[in-house]
C-alpha cells in the first residue's frame, strides 16, 4: 500500500519539480510562464485535431517505451531505439516499394510486419553481441544508432531517393511518395488519428501479457532477476537476452513503420540526422517507460503525457516564440528527477514503516530482515 | 589512390587526424577517471553540447577565446556537481541518469542556440601555436607541433592522468572505490567524496572537450557533437581503462575520420557512398569491442552505486 502510493507520488512530485524548472526557464527566456502553460495545454488538448496530433505523437513513444520495459525487465538496457526505429522504417519502406500494387488488406500488414522485423534485427544484433561475445549492450546499441543514421542517409540520398529530387536537383534525402495502399487508414475524418494509435496501445497490452502471463515472459523476467538462478533452472540465458533486445527493437521498428505510413507525406524523410526522422522518439520512449514505472500498461498514459508535451511545445513556439526544444530539455530534467527519486522512495518507505503510527507488531520482523 | 600517398596529403591527413582526435581524447580521458572510480557517465555528449554552446556564445559576444574555454570548463564543473549528486547521493541508475543528462544537454543547447543566436555565425578559431624549432621539422612538424593549445593540453593530460591515477593517494583511492568500495570504505576512504571528485574531474574534461570541438570548427549548430560523447565512452572500453590505451583509441578514431574526409575530398570514395564510409568508425568500434570484451578487466564496481546500508 505505502509502496504503491509512494510509487505514484514520488515520480509525480519529481515531474512537478521539473515543470517548475521549466517555468523558471520560460521566465529566463522572457516569456510569461502562465501564458506558456496555457499555450502548452492548448496546443496539446485544445481541439479534437490537436488531441489526435498528441495521440499520434505519443504512438512511437508507446511502442519504444513498451519495448524498453521488456528489455529492462530482462536486465538489459536498450539505448538503440533510434537505430531500431530507422531499421524498421527502412525495411517497411522497401516492402512498400517492392509491392506497391498489393491490396491495402495485405500491404498494410506487410509494411507493419517489415517494420517489426527490421527493428527486431537491429535489436537482436546487440542482444546477440551481449549474450555470445560479452559486448556491453549500452555501447553496442549506441554504436548502432550512429551506424544506422549513416545507412539511412546513404539509402535516402542514393538508391531510395525520390527521382523528383534528383531531377530538381534539390536532393532532399527522402523517398518518393509511397503507395497509398500502404497508408494507415484514418480513424476519425478530419483529424490525423490513424490506425497506428490503437496498434501501439494493443502492442503495449501484448507486452504486458507476454511478460506476466506467458512462459516466455516468465523466462525473460527470471533472467532479469538473476541470470545465475535462471541458468540453474535450465533457462537459456543467452537466448533470452537476445530475444529481449530483439523484441524491444521489434516494437521500436514497428514505430518506425508507423512513422512512415502514418505520416501526411506518406514517405520516409530526414534532414540528415537521426532526430530528423525519429523526432528523438528512441530516447523519449525511454523517458516514457521510466515515467510509467517500467510497466508496459503505464507506459501508455505516460507516453500520452509526453506526446502532449511535445505537441504543446510546437504551439509554445508559435505563440510565444520559445523554441520547441524546451520540451526536450524538460524531458531530460524529468528523467534525472524520476531516476533520482527511486532512492528517495526506498528511504521514505523505510522511514514510514519504522514510524510508530504505521508499524504493526507483526511487520517488525520483516522490516528488520530487509 | 596515388593522390593520397603523396607527402603533402599524408602530412595534412595526419595533422587533421590529431586535430579531430582532440575532443575525443579530452572527453574519453575524463570518462576514464570517472569509470575508474566506478561511475559510468553516459551524459558526456550532453555536457559537450552544453559547454560547446556556451563557449561559442562567449566568443560570439566577447571575442575572447580563453574566456570561452574557461566558461566551458565551468559548465563542465556545474554538470559534474549535478551528475555527482544524482549518482553518488541519490544512488540513481547510472546508465539512465546519463541519458537524462544527454537529453537535457541536447535540448537545452538547442533551445539556447535558437533563442540567443538563431542562425549559425562563424567565430574565430583557436590559433595554432608553433613550437620553436620542432614546428619546422620535416613531416612531423606540421601534425605534431603546429597545433592549438587545446590539442597540446589534451595530449599533455595523458601522462598527467597516468600519474594522477597511479602515483597519487587520490588515484589510489579512485581505483580502490572503483574496484571494491566496501573494502575502501572499511579502510576509511570516503567512497562518496572520492567518486564526487572523480566525476567532477571527468565532467570538467568533457567541458574542455566541448570547447575544443567548437573552437576548432569555429561554428555551432544544434546537435553539433552528433554522438561524439558516446564514442568517447566507447573509447574508454577500447583503451581498457588506461589513459595511453584511450589515447591510442582516440588517435585511431582521428586517423579513420581524417582519412575518410580526405578520401572524400580526393574523390577516392565516390560521393554516392560517402555516407556508407561514415559508418566505418562505429563499425570499427563494435569490432574492437568484440575482440576486447573478454580480454580486458573493467573496474569491478563500475555502474554499481555504493550504499553502506
Amino acid at each position: 500500500m505505502i509502496d504503491k502510493l509512494l510509487g505514484a507520488l514520488v515520480p509525480l512530485t519529481a515531474a512537478a519539480v521539473a515543470f517548475a524548472l521549466g517555468a523558471i526557464m520560460l521566465v529566463a527566456l522572457g516569456a510569461n510562464p502562465f501564458e506558456g502553460l496555457q499555450a502548452l495545454f492548448d496546443g496539446a488538448f485544445g481541439s479534437g485535431d490537436r488531441l489526435a496530433a498528441t495521440a499520434v505523437r505519443a504512438t512511437p513513444l508507446i511502442l519504444v517505451g513498451a519495448g524498453i520495459t521488456i528489455a529492462f525487465r530482462t536486465s538489459v538496457i536498450n539505448i538503440g531505439g533510434e537505430s531500431q526505429i530507422i531499421a524498421g522504417a527502412l525495411l517497411s519502406t522497401i516492402a512498400a516499394l517492392s509491392f506497391p500494387g498489393l491490396t491495402p488488406y495485405l500491404l498494410v500488414p506487410l509494411v507493419l510486419l517489415a517494420g517489426f522485423i527490421g527493428g527486431g534485427i537491429a535489436g537482436a544484433i546487440p542482444g546477440a553481441l551481449k549474450a555470445y561475445a560479452s559486448v556491453n549492450e549500452i555501447l553496442s546499441t549506441i554504436m548502432l544508432n550512429l551506424i544506422m543514421v549513416q545507412f539511412m542517409n546513404y539509402l535516402l540520398r542514393g538508391p531510395l531517393i525520390d527521382p523528383y529530387e534528383l531531377e530538381a536537383g534539390t536532393r532532399i534525402p527522402q523517398t518518393e511518395r509511397l503507395s497509398d495502399n500502404a497508408s494507415l487508414p484514418t480513424l476519425i475524418d478530419g483529424t490525423r488519428l490513424h490506425l497506428g494509435v490503437p496498434i501501439a496501445v494493443a502492442a503495449a497490452v501484448a507486452a504486458y501479457f507476454l511478460l506476466w502471463r506467458t512462459p516466455v515472459g516468465f523466462r525473460l523476467r527470471a533472467v532479469g532477476h538473476s541470470p545465475k538462478a535462471a541458468r540453474a533452472a535450465g533457462i537459456n540465458v543467452k537466448g533470452n537476452i537476445t530475444l529481449a533486445l530483439g523484441l524491444s527493437g521489434a516494437l521500436a521498428g514497428l514505430a518506425g513503420a508507423i512513422l512512415v505510413f502514418g505520416s501526411q507525406g506518406q514517405r520516409m524523410v530526414t534532414d540528415g540526422s537521426a532526430a530528423g526522422f525519429t523526432g528523438n522518439a528512441g530516447f523519449n520512449g525511454i523517458v516514457a517507460a521510466l515515467f510509467g514505472g517500467l510497466h508496459p500498461l503505464w507506459t501508455v498514459p505516460s507516453a500520452f503525457l509526453f506526446g502532449a508535451l511535445l505537441t504543446g511545445a510546437t504551439q509554445l513556439q508559435r505563440v510565444l516564440q520559445v523554441p520547441a526544444s524546451l520540451a526536450v530539455a524538460l524531458n531530460g530534467i524529468i528523467v534525472i528527477f524520476v531516476i533520482s527519486s527511486s532512492r528517495v522512495r526506498v528511504r521514505l518507505k523505510k522511514l514510514l514503516e519504522n514510524s510508530s503510527l504505521l508499524n504493526k507488531p507483526d511487520q517488525e520482523e520483516t522490516t528488520e530482515a530487509t | 589512390m596515388d593522390d593520397f600517398f603523396t607527402t603533402s596529403v599524408l602530412v595534412a591527413t595526419a595533422a587533421a587526424a590529431i586535430r579531430l582526435a582532440t575532443p575525443y581524447l579530452l572527453a574519453a580521458l575524463g570518462e576514464t577517471i570517472g569509470q575508474r572510480s566506478g561511475v559510468l557517465n553516459l551524459g558526456v555528449d550532453g555536457v559537450m553540447l552544453l559547454s560547446a554552446f556556451f563557449a561559442y556564445w562567449t566568443v560570439l559576444s566577447t571575442g575572447n577565446l580563453w574566456l570561452a574555454v574557461l566558461v566551458a570548463l565551468l559548465v563542465g564543473l556545474i554538470m559534474g556537481v549535478i551528475y555527482a549528486v544524482i549518482t553518488v547521493f541519490f544512488e540513481a541508475t547510472q546508465g539512465i541518469s546519463g541519458i537524462g543528462i544527454f537529453i537535457f544537454g541536447l535540448g537545452f543547447s538547442d533551445l539556447m542556440f535558437r533563442q540567443q543566436v538563431g542562425t549559425p555565425k562563424p567565430v574565430p578559431r583557436l590559433p595554432s601555436i608553433n613550437i620553436p624549432f620542432l614546428a619546422d621539422l620535416p613531416y612531423v612538424g606540421e601534425p605534431l607541433f603546429q597545433r592549438s593549445l587545446m590539442t597540446y593540453l589534451a595530449f599533455g593530460l595523458v601522462p598527467l592522468t597516468v600519474v594522477l591515477l597511479n602515483k597519487t593517494t587520490f588515484g589510489l583511492n579512485v581505483r580502490a572505490v572503483g574496484e571494491n568500495p566496501q573494502a575502501a570504505d572499511s579502510l576509511g576512504v570516503s567512497v562518496e567524496r572520492t567518486r564526487f571528485a572523480a566525476i567532477m574531474i571527468g565532467n570538467a574534461f568533457a567541458g574542455l572537450a566541448g570547447a575544443a570541438l567548437v573552437l576548432q570548427l569555429g561554428i555551432f549548430q544544434p546537435n553539433l557533437t552528433q554522438g561524439m560523447g558516446f564514442i568517447a565512452v566507447a573509447l574508454v572500453y577500447f583503451g581498457a581503462w588506461r589513459p595511453w590505451g584511450v589515447m591510442g583509441g582516440a588517435l585511431l578514431y582521428g586517423v579513420v575520420n581524417a582519412t575518410v574526409l580526405q578520401w572524400k575530398a580526393l574523390g577516392i570514395i565516390p560521393v554516392s557512398i560517402s555516407d556508407l564510409a561514415g559508418m566505418a568508425p562505429a563499425i570499427l568500434t563494435i569490432g574492437a569491442l568484440i575482440l576486447l570484451a573478454r580480454r580486458v578487466h573493467a573496474p569491478a564496481a563500475l555502474t554499481k552505486p555504493f550504499s553502506r546500508h
